[in-house]
């Protein structure tokens, strides 16, 4: 091990070096905001100096050539530095107004998507899927590449009452987390196990350990040490598939999508919310899965027409109320969409408040 | 260059670079029969779009053509249903992949994402993921690497070993193009040529390499400054908003909060020992663009305690703009706590009293409304996704903190510090911090991290007669301790 090399432990770099000078020479000075158009934003400092920036949507996963592409554009046309949001959206920041023109139809023109500011179907942040995670039930990159095509225009425009955050996530782990919307793995069936695997790959205690309803025990089948699950108790949660992948959770036939709403972050308004069931059952269905493109637009539909300014999704539902939300997005309302998790009873309508 | 002879090549466009660059770039990568083209202007990706004529383009630039044929010829698995996902107005991530598979001069990546694109049919066809994970980690460190063998590696060989290098991003996520092109570079000598700025915990991701190339890509860019980021039971890479770089709300330094957190811990993202992970977010308002109630176990957010400040002008040209019902409609009736109220001569009134700084009405009045002076942050512990007792926001455990002096970031460390160790110490394996605090309850975690209870921390007391209450005269008389301690 001569010739291996001590690592140096550095952390997080320091973005001050990669900061757009404009931005380094008003950091903590910027007076307000104004949004110009679709995909621009205008801030101006205490200072009167100005920043234009531009944001655009592209595939996330990057290929070279494309990385090279943008920032080749952001060379000729923006001043040599971008930044990118939290939803992989990437942004360049110019100073001259003149230039904000020619960087939209340079990032157009290479095929990205300028958009994703203010009131806008912001991009659906994913997660890894068939591509490149070890338990995923679906793929992740190829549902946002169908919804976004299918979204575009919301992407692009700025006309949703506020901004609409949708998430993916490819098991129900979720690592896509919280969303206006959410589109999330739910598994039907309990894990298939292969017994003959258990004992040498997975660590019994742990993944006994694991099960949050407590279904799992060891077990001895066929003579070899191994688990068993009490299907009665199981929830199908896949909790237990990545610590002991010989029980297989995912099913081509029975790995579903789900849909959630209302998860909203920000405090503005009201307390953060997480995201509530409203449709299960969907096909997982590759290469474009247009169940669940179709039940996304009929919320976003129902939602654009009925919200008030400044609502997001979970609000707007506050006010009109679940009944007419179940009407409106053309959902069944079922018995599962009861929770039976602890604190469950917080969810239940404990006062004479009917909308009629 | 005839019409028919163009197709023989494909090209590498490097805006930037001198020609003499781009030669030694193409020698050093051993592009076989490489011609090196001063061309003037933008040029279409594909060659066989190519103008026939350049000399009306306005830019020089240099590409590096390679010719086709001198590229081993790989057989391309047949992915139809993967073709599906390039059409649609969207840009696609397949055609990114072909584009590796078909243009990059390196014949180790054309076979490797051809490979990969293999995989990925096959999962579509079958619904099924194939990869697992296994041991892989470059030389000192634990973790920051995830691996990924192939499970139908004898079907694909040439992407069987396909790991992802989680690597820390400058926090806020700023990048040069220089240094983002120093990444390409780095990435696709030893790697697939695939990278995703960023994934969900925040890292960028570089996709795909094998375990011996792991090693060479992380030397070659620790060397230029990039370090790994955490994976596994461990403190994991720390997000923060762009927030005082370019946000009129930011009431913090979020890039030296993020950095000042998650580098004092570097032990503990590079070698996990920890019951789970940890992790850190940093917002500048209660906007939380970062998602930090949500998502970290230790959530950062900007506040102010000073009254909010009002440019009454600016409200007056708001109202002149949008209508006085507008603002009442979508301010004034809106806030949370009705702390706001508008008189008859279009005067805004806060009572800064009631005021919870949501944000809401600075998000509305950008011009007109603005965080105070005294700002600060407050600190919220144990938000988290459902595994394994369910979803957990983040808890009040500091409603405020000045962050200004060294003195105040080192005292936020140490909370930190305080907070991890206590955690490790009491967590049982695999439980997260916010599920601990559940388990043994709000008090007693305060009580182990020495930090009083306040009001602020809850939405309301007790509603539970079910509690022992023997101690009750000592903690009232110690409440009132603290009050005339801290003058009140
Ligand atoms: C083998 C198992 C797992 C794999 C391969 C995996 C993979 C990933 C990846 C690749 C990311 C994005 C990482 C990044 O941005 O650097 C991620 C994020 C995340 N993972 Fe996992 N994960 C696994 C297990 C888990 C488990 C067991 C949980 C839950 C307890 C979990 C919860 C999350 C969450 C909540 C995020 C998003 C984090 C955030 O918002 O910061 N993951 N996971
Ligand atoms: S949501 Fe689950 S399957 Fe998808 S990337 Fe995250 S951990 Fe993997
Ligand atoms: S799927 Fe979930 S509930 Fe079922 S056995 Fe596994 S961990 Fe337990
Ligand atoms: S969290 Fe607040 S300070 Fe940070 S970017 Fe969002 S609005 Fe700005
Ligand atoms: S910041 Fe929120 S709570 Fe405070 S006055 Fe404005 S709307 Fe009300």
């Amino acid at each position: 091990m001569a010739d291996m090399r001590e690592p140096i432990e550095s952390g997080c770099p320091d973005p001050w070096q990669y900061m757009h000078p404009m931005m380094r020479k008003n950091f903590g000075q910027w007076k307000y905001h104004e949004h110009p158009r679709p995909g621009v934003l205008l801030h101006v400092a205490y200072s009167g100096d100005k920043i234009w920036t531009v944001k655009a949507g592209t595939q996330r996963i990057l290929d070279v050539f494309t990385l090279r592409k943008l920032c080749d554009i952001g060379d000729q046309f923006a001043e040599g530095y971008v930044h990118f949001t939290l939803r992989s959206n990437i942004e360049y920041m110019v100073t001259d107004e003149a230039k904000v023109q020619p960087l939209i139809d340079a990032l157009e023109g290479a095929g990205f998507v300028v958009g994703g500011t203010q009131n806008s179907v912001a991009m659906i942040s994913h997660t890894q899927g068939w591509l490149h995670c070890d338990i995923p039930g679906t793929d992740a990159s190829g549902v946002v590449k169908s919804m976004m095509d299918e979204l575009i225009d919301e992407f692009r425009n700025a006309n949703m009452p506020n901004r609409v955050h949708i998430t993916t996530s490819c098991c129900q782990i979720n690592c896509g987390g919280q969303g206006d919307i959410a589109i999330n793995i739910q598994h039907t069936k309990p894990p298939k196990i292969n017994h003959d695997l258990v004992a040498n790959v997975c660590e019994r205690p742990s993944v006994v350990a694991r099960c949050p309803v407590a279904a799992i025990r060891p077990a001895m089948v066929n003579g070899k040490p191994s688990l068993e699950v009490d299907e009665r108790k199981c929830i199908c949660c896949g909790a237990c598939y990545p610590p002991c992948p010989p029980m297989q959770i995912n099913d081509a036939e029975h790995s579903k999508l789900a849909i959630w709403v209302g998860g909203n972050h920000s405090n503005a308004r009201g307390k953060p919310t997480f995201q509530k069931l409203v449709a299960a059952g969907i096909p997982n269905n590759p290469p474009r899965w247009p169940e669940a493109t179709a039940i996304v637009k009929r919320i976003l539909k129902a939602y654009k027409e009925g919200a008030r300014d400044w609502e997001r999704v979970n609000e707007w539902i506050e006010r009109i109320g679940w009944p007419r939300f179940f009407e409106e997005v053309e959902l069944p309302f079922t018995k599962y969409h009861i929770d039976t998790w602890r604190g469950a009873r917080a969810s239940f309508n404990s006062s004479s408040y009917i909308r009629f | 260059m005839g019409a028919d002879s163009r197709s023989r090549y494909f090209s590498e466009c490097r805006w930037g670079l001198g020609i003499a660059m781009v030669m030694r770039l193409a020698a050093c990568r051993g592009i076989p029969q490489a011609y090196v083209v001063v061309s003037l202007g933008v040029m279409p990706r594909r060659v066989d779009a190519w103008p026939l004529d350049f000399t009306d383009i306005p830019i020089p630039s240099c590409f590096i053509l390679t010719r086709r044929d001198s590229v081993m010829a790989i057989e391309k698995h047949s992915t139809p249903m993967l073709d599906q996902l390039e059409t649609g107005p969207w840009p696609s991530f397949i055609s990114g992949i072909k584009r590796l598979r078909d243009e990059h001069p390196e014949p180790r990546i054309n076979e490797m994402t051809n490979d990969l694109l293999g995989q990925l049919e096959h999962s579509y066809e079958t619904r099924k993921g194939y990869w697992k994970g296994g041991t892989v980690s470059v030389f000192g460190y634990g973790g920051g690497i995830i691996p990924r063998f192939s499970e139908v590696g004898k079907a694909f060989p040439k992407s069987k070993e396909f790991h992802t290098l989680r690597v820390q991003p400058p926090a806020g996520n700023h990048y040069s193009t220089g240094m983002l092109r120093q990444l390409a570079d780095s990435w696709e000598k030893w790697g697939s040529g695939l990278v995703t700025f960023h994934g969900q915990t925040g890292n960028i991701m570089f996709i795909g390499t094998d375990t011996k190339n792991t090693q060479h890509f992380f030397d070659e860019i620790n060397e230029y400054g990039w370090d790994l980021g955490g994976a596994g039971p461990c403190v994991r890479t720390a997000m923060s908003c762009v927030g005082a770089a370019r946000c009129e709300m930011s009431c913090t330094n979020e890039l030296k909060a993020h950095r000042s957190l998650v580098n004092n811990f570097v032990d503990d993202v590079h070698r996990p020992a920890l019951p789970y992970k940890f992790k850190f977010k940093v917002s500048g308002c209660a906007n939380d663009c970062q998602n930090a109630i949500e998502r970290s176990d230790f959530a950062v957010l900007g506040t102010w305690r000073d009254d909010m400040k009002v440019d009454q002008a600016e409200v007056k040209h708001y109202i002149a703009d949008k209508g006085r019902q507008y603002y009442i409609d979508n301010v004034i009736t809106r806030c949370p706590t009705q702390a706001l109220s508008l008189t008859d001569d279009n005067t805004l009134v806060v009572n800064n009293r009631d005021c919870v700084r949501c944000m809401h009405c600075l998000n509305v009045m950008p011009k007109a409304l603005h965080p105070g002076d005294d700002k600060g942050v407050t600190i919220l512990i144990g938000g988290k996704r459902t595994l394994k007792i369910g979803d957990l926001m983040g808890t009040v455990v500091v409603p405020f903190k000045k962050l200004e002096t060294e003195e105040d970031y080192e005292s936020l460390v140490e909370l930190a510090e305080t907070i991890i160790d206590f955690w490790a110490e009491n967590g049982l394996e695999h439980e997260r911090c916010g599920e601990m605090i559940e388990r043994i309850g709000l008090a007693n975690f305060l009580d182990g991290i020495g930090i009083e209870p306040d009001p602020n921390m809850l939405s309301h007391p007790r509603q539970s007669s079910y509690i022992r209450l023997d101690g009750w005269d000592e903690a009232a008389e110690a409440w009132f301790e603290r009050q005339a301690e801290a003058g009140k």
